[in-house]
């Protein structure tokens, strides 16, 4: 058991350590949601008002809305990057090291998945910090009560980006997974509008939003931070969770004989 | 026993009784009431065509509402929510003011160019006085002594002495003039002007004007920033301003007169009313349909509540002590 946690404490480690060294994504990561906070919000500010749905209970100005949906592109990001460094480690073979270890490959993997969830916590907090700057705060317990949702969500994504990371040969398959899986998901969901405003421009378009697990993450994340609950979202993002580990221990499984015997 | 029980009864039955805001609905012919502890409307009340201007006599103990098309001020009872009786107000009463006598009723008719006085005991009309086109913001001096009318279309704020009833002056303000408000030392009258897009601010000795406030929202276009009515705190510390169509309240220094925050409301706000100890003001958002209300330590919205269509006025009603 001690060597189970040794072997997660190892791993946690390693992701801390490629992390603080990878300045530049630190930056990048923060960077990324800020230019949307700050550039794009701001030519929507009138865009939005219309209509109070909850966990909103005035009207809200545009970045105050889109802040929920920045945090969950910073874990989606997050996510598919640990699923590039995955692929990186099997071309560089310190994966093959890893599976190799006596420990239950989904112990592994779930170290692996817990790893990068640690470190996209770490950056939502600081974009966080940063909105807070800009005048875009929550209460102190809208904080906390968005720390286990944080895990949930990143658990999710993580587990997202580990499945797909075992159907990637190689690194330059990263750009097919920036726009077929992150764009659309991040587009398609609730992080840009909320699921009325997609009504007005097509039914399917938010129903398609409503199926989309990163709606459901951000609408977690978005209840969570301002100290209320949404039962549906954590059910959703709970299956989705289930779904994505299963398919990644699938995935990894070398019984398929994908990953080793490539 | 019998006793204590009673009065344990009775402090459970005002502890229960929260104070209210009572909201005018221009559109629907109709008074909602918000309780103003969970923030929800308790009541709706039926009166008479389009309700606009709304205050309470100084002990709370009536209401007065002028029905603009109705073409008269109507005297409510807030504890039943019955018109008691109408009072005569010339052709379409649009706002008035309660003399600090609870006697004298100032009412401004928009279509007449008239403010009518009318004396709530006697039900009497005691004097009209011509005044500029479409007159609408009334205002009385903290002594009683002046009585304002500003007039939409001539632009001005016309000084009436309450004593004779006269008119002693006459000041040009921006376009458009909506409100007007004395300071609690009765040393300044504030004016704001819709089209202008300003409040004046004028000294009441000389009736000259002493400063001005302009109003700039970011991202908004200047068009749409009109301000109407507007309250100032007892504190002395600020002054709030709605902004009509650009669904803002401005929150000016009542000392410097410098514009310190805006804060995002409903669509055309218009008017407000601050409850018991101004720690929470709730706004008129006419096309929205709704209230919002702001935590005024915080300058945040806290919650916008559905009323009925068109809220055009406010006025609290304590319901204990």
């Amino acid at each position: 058991m001690r060597a189970m946690f040794r072997a997660m404490f190892a791993i946690i480690l390693r992701e801390t350590i490629r992390f603080v060294s990878q300045r530049g994504r630190f930056i990048a990561s923060l960077v990324r949601p800020l230019v949307w906070l700050v550039v794009f919000a701001a030519g929507f500010r009138a865009a939005l008002g219309l209509s109070i749905t909850p966990p909103y209970q005035t009207y809200i100005t545009y970045e105050i809305y889109i802040v929920p949906g920045l945090c969950g592109m910073v874990q989606l990001f997050n996510g598919m990057q640990s699923s590039l460094s995955l692929v990186y480690d099997r071309e560089m073979g310190s994966m093959r090291l890893l599976l190799t270890s006596p420990m239950p490959r989904w112990w592994l993997l779930f170290s692996k998945l817990l790893a990068g969830t640690l470190v996209s916590i770490v950056q939502v907090y600081a974009f966080l910090l940063i909105a807070g700057l800009f005048g875009i705060d929550f209460s102190l317990l809208g904080y906390l009560y968005a720390l286990p949702v944080l895990i949930l969500n990143g658990l999710m994504l993580g587990a997202l980006g580990l499945f797909l990371s075992s159907t990637i040969k190689q690194l330059e398959n990263f750009a097919g997974v920036m726009n077929f899986v992150i764009f659309p998901m991040f587009f398609l969901s609730t992080a840009l509008y909320p699921l009325w405003k997609m009504a007005e421009a097509s039914t399917l378009l938010r129903d398609i939003c409503a199926f989309n697990p990163f709606s459901h993450a951000i609408e977690l994340l978005r209840f969570a931070l301002y100290e209320q609950f949404n039962g549906t979202a954590l059910v959703w993002v709970i299956v989705s969770l289930g779904i994505f580990l299963g398919a990644s221990i699938w995935g990894y499984n070398p019984a398929r004989g994908k990953i080793l015997g490539r | 026993m019998r006793s204590l029980l009673t009065a344990v009864l009775m402090l459970s039955a005002t502890s229960t009784l929260a104070d209210e805001i009572w909201i005018s609905n221009e559109k629907d012919d109709t008074i909602s009431v918000i309780d103003i502890e969970t923030l929800e409307v308790t009541r709706t009340l039926e009166v008479g065509e389009r309700p606009r201007g709304i205050t309470f006599s100084r002990d709370h103990s009536v209401l007065y509402l002028c029905a603009s098309d109705s073409d008269t001020v109507q005297v409510i009872d807030p504890e039943t929510g019955k018109i008691l009786y109408e009072l005569p107000s010339g052709e379409d009463p649009e706002q008035f003011v309660l003399h600090p006598n609870n006697k004298h009723l100032y009412i401004a008719n928009e279509d007449d160019a008239i403010t009518t006085v009318v004396d709530v005991e006697t039900r009497r009309v005691i004097a009209q006085i011509d005044v500029g086109i479409e007159p609408e913001g009334m205002a009385v001096s903290p002594d009683g002594a002046l009585s304002i009318t500003t007039s939409e279309t001539t632009n001005m704020a016309h000084w009436i002495d309450t004593s004779t009833n006269q008119i002693i002056a006459n000041t040009l303000v921006d376009q458009r003039p909506r409100h007007a408000e004395f300071t609690l030392d009765g040393k300044e009258l504030w004016v704001s002007a819709e089209i202008g897009g300003t409040i004046s601010i004028f000294d009441v000795e000389t009736q000259a004007e002493k400063g001005k406030i302009s109003f700039e929202i970011q991202g908004v276009h200047k068009d749409r920033v009109q301000p109407v009515g507007f309250e100032m705190t007892k504190d002395g510390k600020y002054a709030f301003v709605a902004l009509g169509p650009s669904n803002h309240i401005a929150v000016v220094d009542q000392k410097t007169y410098e514009v310190l925050n805006y804060i995002l409301v409903g669509r055309r706000v218009w008017h407000m009313a601050f409850d018991r100890d101004e720690t929470k003001l709730f706004t008129t958002n006419g096309v929205s349909g709704d209230v919002t209300v702001i935590d005024v330590e915080k300058l945040e919205p806290i919650k916008t509540i559905k009323v009925g269509r068109f809220p055009w006025g406010a006025a609290f009603r304590p319901t204990s002590g």
